[in-house]
């Protein structure tokens, strides 16, 4: 079998075209998309997740790395579908009502996207209604909010409301974050996981999906 | 040192103010709404503001002018007004200040990155280079460049700020990181020292992001890399929910506790970020006058 090292290498140091390169070359080789997926990329970006955790990468190291992860999963995405891979899940994301700063959710959106979620991003000011049209039209499975005011976080447990009201609270998992969110603010209002960090959010979606699995 | 700076620390350390957000909330901000807009909607509430702390003791004051840039100002609609904006912003605070204190006017960063190809460095050196320019024209003392966390975007901001010829306080936000000791993008206060200092900053500083003994290392560390006096601004620890508010649970005694801490870490301007109200201001006051 061949070397998955070098793929590895190139998500761990955000270097998008070596990953894409490596993708290309072993697929006209005829390499089977899935373990490239799940022997190389998945553990790459695990490894990221954890360096960050140690202080070794910070925002800028997630950021390429996600990149380099998008550029390979590109490639490999119709293929995957075409085999009946499933997507990680379906994230429907977006920073609340009345809150206009996205670079936390830009970087949670891109970390998702790296750890094989579809992402919808519905950009900065979600009303709740948007959220819940949102989840319904695109069959979502993760709802994740994300405030950075102290005045918008209300809002998170307005959209938790509005996604009862509509009959959709049970098909999703609800993730909240922001520099004002707390473990204790997310179980206040009911949200069902909290991530200080971006790479901490997979881990999180991942798990919760499991557990409702 | 710049000679105004100079001056102005001659009697030793100088209290700064506190938030201005939450003191504009506390008479009617609503949420999602743009705070600096305010400058031109209901100009007394802001001056109130800016009075408050004069009446606490700050000898500097900054100005509601923290997301006057821009890119965020055409996020609601007021591109066309960032020159408007920031000059009142200057004035109001310039009416409140009187002769009892200095106007250090406040730029903020403008939410986008530059790393993810949100923005570039020209789009930021543009936006910057007319709000400082806006900010000497209202007749500011200083411009204050606050709440950084990409260094670039900081030094983006430093060259618009000298080409006005103002002094120029450069501040980076120190949050991420196990110890919460270092900017969003990774850097160390000794690094964001450095690289400020080189970048032609009178002051260099840390604000907002966590509370106030957090800070008291990263004020040593700063001062270890940089001969630029440090300005600190910490916030009244993290928010928490209590009955649905958000709530800052340090006290102004227990902020004003680590007074002497900061100080011996080499503190220079000393003043308070969110949820720091004029009660905060007056409790470091009352000890910075004890100690002298």
């Amino acid at each position: 079998m061949q070397d998955l090292k070098p793929l590895r290498e190139a998500i761990l140091n955000g270097d998008a075209k070596a990953a894409h390169d490596f993708v290309e070359k072993a697929l006209a080789a005829g390499a089977e998309p899935l373990p490239l997926v799940h022997d190389a990329m998945v553990p790459a970006m695990d490894e990221v997740g954890r360096r960050f955790e140690c202080n070794e990468y910070f925002v800028p190291e997630l950021l390429i790395s996600a990149r380099a992860m998008k550029s390979a999963l590109e490639l490999l995405r119709p293929l995957l579908i075409a085999r009946g891979a499933q997507p990680a899940g379906r994230v429907v994301i977006g920073t609340v009502k009345g809150d206009l700063h996205d670079i936390g959710k830009n970087l949670v959106a891109a970390m998702l996207e790296g750890g094989g979620f579809d992402v919808v991003d519905l950009g900065v000011n979600v009303s709740p209604d948007q959220f819940v049209k949102a989840v319904k039209e695109k069959g979502a499975n993760i709802v994740a909010m994300s405030a950075l005011l102290t005045t918008t976080m209300p809002s998170m447990k307005g959209t938790i409301e509005a996604l009862k009201q509509a009959g959709v609270r049970e098909q999703v998992k609800v993730l909240v974050g922001g520099a004002p969110i707390t473990q204790k603010y997310a179980d206040e209002i009911g949200a069902d996981g909290y991530s200080d960090n971006a790479p901490g959010a997979v881990s999180l979606a991942k798990k919760q999906l499991a557990a409702k699995a | 040192m710049n000679d105004f700076i100079q001056q102005l620390l001659a009697d030793g350390p100088v209290v700064t103010d506190g938030a201005w957000g939450t003191e504009l909330q506390a008479r009617g901000l609503q949420s999602g709404e743009l705070p600096d807009a305010w400058n031109l909607e209901h100009p007394e509430r802001v001056v109130s503001v800016a009075r408050a702390y004069v009446e606490a003791g700050s000898r500097v004051i900054l100005t509601n002018t923290f997301g006057a840039n821009r890119l965020r100002l055409g996020g609601h609609a007021l591109a066309n007004r960032v020159s408007e904006i920031n000059r009142a912003g200057v004035q109001l605070s310039r009416q409140a200040a009187a002769s009892a204190a200095h106007v250090f006017a406040s730029i903020g960063p403008t939410g986008k990155m530059l790393l993810s190809g949100e923005t570039t460095i020209e789009e930021l050196r543009a936006a910057f280079a007319e709000q400082a320019q806006a900010l000497a024209e209202g007749g500011a003392d200083a411009i204050v460049i606050e709440t950084m966390s990409d260094l670039d975007e900081a030094k983006a901001a430093i060259a618009a700020v000298k080409a006005t010829g103002l002094p120029v306080v450069a501040c980076a936000v120190f949050d991420a990181g196990k110890d919460k000791d270092r900017t969003m993008m990774g850097a160390t206060p000794e690094q964001v020292a450095r690289e400020l200092t080189e970048a032609g900053a009178d002051v260099v500083g840390a604000n907002c992001g966590v509370g106030i003994e957090r800070y008291v290392p990263v004020c040593q560390r700063l001062k270890t890399a940089t001969d630029r006096p440090i300005w600190i601004k910490a916030n009244a620890g993290l928010p928490v929910m209590v009955d649905g508010r958000v709530t800052y649970r340090t006290t102004p005694e227990e902020f004003a506790g680590h007074m002497p801490a900061l100080l011996a870490a080499g503190a220079s301007f000393i003043g308070g970020c969110c949820g720091a109200n004029p009660e905060f201001i007056r409790a470091v006051k009352t000890h910075l006058t004890a100690r002298s």
